[in-house]
């Protein structure tokens, strides 16, 4: 019976999307103000709903209700009740239904905090989120119902859940990284309904802002979870592997990021505007992309569920509606935007715009790489692969460029820079971040070589650059101490996410130098050596957990003689499915990893081990993590405050 | 030209200098990393679509099923050699230095990347086997098909 509930309740749920986009377009059609100010109550009402029907479908799963397919499927009794939860969003069907209760509460979370906005222009904002609802409803409820039932033949217990999703890291990874997806929704349309309305101002960049950041914000945590889940999880110390799907998630990222700071000049200068329209779209559209690319099933990867093409073709037509959609009302409408600002050739404003070409230049590679393997085979030109390397060179190259210009981007002035005035700051800058560079590897390095020179380098210079930039700015006319305490938020913002920027940087160029990989045939008493490590193989032992068995390695290493960790990799076998799965150990520290993974057990009692060496690693998701907080911190700054902004000032500007 | 308009020409050429080195650069470093699928039938009588043959030195991709049997190991160190086998029935060996993925197993269907030693050897730097029992990638199962029955018959 609940299950049947749980279906009607999305099915309602639709129901109200629908309502949210017709009734409020109508009451502004016919300017009829009851019906332009139910958006809100209508958008509330699709939340409760959507959120009840998902609380039915963990319900479920908690309760191992094996009646009903999907959980058949993805769960089984004898998995720990978290694991039984996270299952929840496990595999296609509840994915989506998770994807919608997320676009439902960013779209209860613009209703409710846009109180000191226009009503006319929330109710636009609403009735565009209605319908990308809407569009996911439709596809839930036509082609992927997670209530779906197994009656009358229902299985005992349930398949299990896929053993690498099985992890700590997939309770969270999943839910942030469509925080960041479905966010993207929020700028979107705040972009379409300043499109829809031909009044494209800085209100409109103010608003929308926040919004953006925060999806942002949330996508770049959900990023970088996933990076370090498949850093522990999939078993051979990878952190990135320009997988499609990973790409997919990127791609947005790189808009988002462009958007960010294309919003800050919009706001700021009045500059870019129409450029800035155009990025909302794309960065929502390449959400979307990466939903069809992931849920399609036309990719290879360990995302992939189960494909089945009638709904690659739903999400095909989706994306080609929404997409095509929203460019032709740009096209048509975005002449209308007038940009009013001036600027001169070194400025601010030239340095976002370099920024911004440069992010979308990355994008292109990304976007080229991930979708020509599809097109080649389209054509019938035979299945490619386009490797590692190849996305690996050109963003060694691109980096270059970006992140010397956002060394210095911060000290430049807006509108218009002397550059004799810079030449000073810059001497210092190169001086300092070489001295830097020079003692970061002298200490850390053990070797020299050309590309861990430049990568420390471009990390030192943007690390200087942004400390310059508080401090001039802090000296500017007060004392350091009190000018700093007069930066607003968003300037510190500013300063943690460059800074964040930099410590991924130094973390990958370290990683990527100074680690040590060794593929090594171990018996039990046997040692591996290097760099002062001494990895020596003590045991083997059984292992038997909830859903699994298996065994256990146990590893002790030393440093020049002195125990530093005892590790104990595992390899688990799990039972329902017989798959077999590495779990790693790692010695985690602050500016070194130690990694052994089990191989497999040779035919002569020997094992193969994987022992890795990662140095730094931990700094390429610490880098990461402080841009989030950078997010973070612009939300809280004084401007944002919905209570702070006077109603009329809103309407005034 | 007024300022405005040189200020626009200024930034007008510049994004296009960028623009076409990015393009250059991007081709040229596609180039040298795509990497062609074969199934081991390809790899001795050519590509289905064009006929062609990998020629030996190039990197490439390989998907079949591991032979029965056929899975060598080196005493001494890691190194192991398997042959693979599709449904046009050709069989190349590989060579591979490393660990091979949980899932591989005589008798599944894998992917390696690597490249040509000659005309029916490769020695891969990568092998891959999914990490779904069910999952085979599409290539791969294509050069399956009809080979079920042998499949199941090895188990």
């Amino acid at each position: 019976m609940l299950p049947e509930i749980g279906q009607v309740v999305l099915a309602i749920a639709c129901m109200f999307s629908l309502l949210q986009v017709v009734y409020p377009l109508y009451g502004i059609y016919a300017h009829q103000q009851s019906a332009i100010e139910s958006a809100k109550i209508l958008t509330v009402l699709q939340f409760v709903f959507v959120a009840l029907s998902f609380i039915i479908l963990a319900y479920l799963f908690l309760v191992n209700d094996f009646t009903v397919a999907y959980i058949a499927t993805n769960s089984n009794s004898a998995m720990p009740w978290y694991y039984r939860l996270s299952a929840v969003w496990g595999a296609h069907e509840g994915s989506l239904l998770l994807w919608v209760l997320l676009l439902s509460i960013w779209s209860t979370a613009v209703a409710l905090m846009s109180k000191r906005l226009p009503v006319e222009s929330v109710a636009r904002v609403l009735a565009v989120l209605g319908l990308l609802s809407l569009g996911f409803y439709l596809f839930v409820l036509l082609t992927s119902n997670p209530f779906d039932r197994t009656l009358p033949y229902f299985p005992v217990d349930g398949r299990d859940l896929n053993p690498l999703l099985q992890d700590i890291g997939l309770i969270f990874h999943p839910p942030m990284l469509y925080m960041g997806y479905v966010g993207f929704s929020v700028a979107f349309a705040f972009a379409i309904a300043a499109l829809m309305e031909g009044r494209l101002d800085s209100a409109w960049a103010k608003w929308s802002r926040p919004w953006t950041i925060a999806a942002w914000t949330f996508l770049t945590l959900g990023i970088a979870l996933g990076s370090w889940w498949a850093y522990y999880e999939l078993g051979w110390g990878g952190w990135w592997f320009w997988d499609p799907v990973e790409n997919a998630s990127f791609m947005p990222w790189l808009a988002g990021t462009a958007l960010i700071h294309s919003l800050a000049v919009s706001e700021k200068r009045g500059v870019f505007k129409s450029w800035t329209v155009l990025l909302a779209i794309t960065a929502f559209s390449l959400s979307l992309l990466g939903t069809f690319l992931v849920r399609s099933g036309v990719l290879v990867s360990v995302h992939a569920f189960a494909s089945d093409p009638t709904r690659g073709l739903f999400i095909l037509t989706y994306l080609i509606l929404v997409i095509g959609g929203s460019l032709l009302l740009y096209a048509v409408q975005a002449s209308k935007v007038k940009s009013r600002g001036r600027y001169s050739l070194i400025s601010r404003e030239t340095m976002l715009l370099i920024n911004n070409i440069l992010l979308i230049a990355a994008l292109i590679v990304v976007l080229l790489g991930t979708l020509l393997p599809l097109v080649h085979k389209e054509m019938g030109l035979g299945s490619i692969s386009i490797g590692e390397p190849f996305f690996n060179r050109i963003f060694t190259v691109l980096v270059v460029p970006f992140a010397l210009f956002l060394g210095v981007g911060s000290l430049v002035r807006w509108q218009r820079q002397n550059l004799s005035d810079l030449f000073k700051p810059m001497v210092i800058l190169l001086v300092v971040s070489t001295l830097l560079t020079l003692v970061f590897l002298l200490a850390f390095a053990s070797h020299f070589t050309w590309l861990a020179l430049l990568g420390v380098f471009l990390g030192m210079w943007i690390l200087v650059g942004t400390g310059m930039e508080i401090y001039l700015r802090s000296t500017h006319r007060f004392s350091l101490w009190t000018g700093m305490k007069k930066l607003g938020n968003s300037h510190w913002a500013m300063t943690l996410g460059h800074a964040g920027f930099a410590v991924m940087v130094i973390g990958i160029t370290m990683t990527q130098n100074f680690s040590i990989e060794r593929d090594v045939k171990l018996r039990i008493g046997d040692s591996v050596r290097f760099e002062h490590y001494d990895f020596h193989f003590d045991a083997v032992n059984d292992l038997q957990g909830k859903n699994y068995g298996g065994i256990v390695g146990q590893f002790t290493v030393k440093y020049d003689q002195e125990t530093v960790a005892v590790m104990e990799p595992e390899k688990r076998i799990y039972t329902v499915q017989r798959t077999a799965m590495t779990e790693a150990a790692i010695d985690s520290g602050f500016t070194r990893d130690l990694y052994i993974a089990m191989g497999e057990v040779l035919p002569d009692g020997a094992w193969s081990v994987r022992v890795y060496y990662k140095s730094f690693i931990r700094w390429i998701w610490f880098g990461p993590l402080m841009m989030a907080l950078a997010g973070v911190l612009v939300m809280f700054d004084r401007r944002y405050r919905v209570k702070k902004v006077s109603k009329s000032a809103a309407e005034v500007i | 030209m007024n300022p405005r308009r040189k200020k626009r020409l200024l930034i007008t050429s510049f994004l296009a200098v960028a623009l076409s080195l990015a393009v250059g650069l991007v081709l040229f470093a596609l180039q040298q990393n795509i990497d062609l699928f074969y199934t081991p039938t390809e790899i001795i009588e050519g590509k289905k679509e064009t006929g062609i043959k990998p020629e030996v030195g190039q990197r490439l991709r390989i998907g079949g099923m591991v032979v029965q049997g056929s899975v060598k190991r080196n005493p001494e160190s890691l190194k192991v050699s398997f042959d693979l086998v599709d449904n046009g029935g050709g069989i190349v060996t590989v060579f591979f230095d490393g660990i091979l993925p949980d899932l591989f197993r005589e008798g599944q269907g894998i992917v390696a990347q690597g490249h040509l030693l000659n005309a029916t050897q490769i020695n891969a730097s990568e092998v891959l086997a999914k990490h779904d029992e069910e999952y085979m990638p599409p290539e791969v199962s294509e050069a399956l098909v009809g080979m079920d029955n042998f499949k199941a018959n090895n188990k």
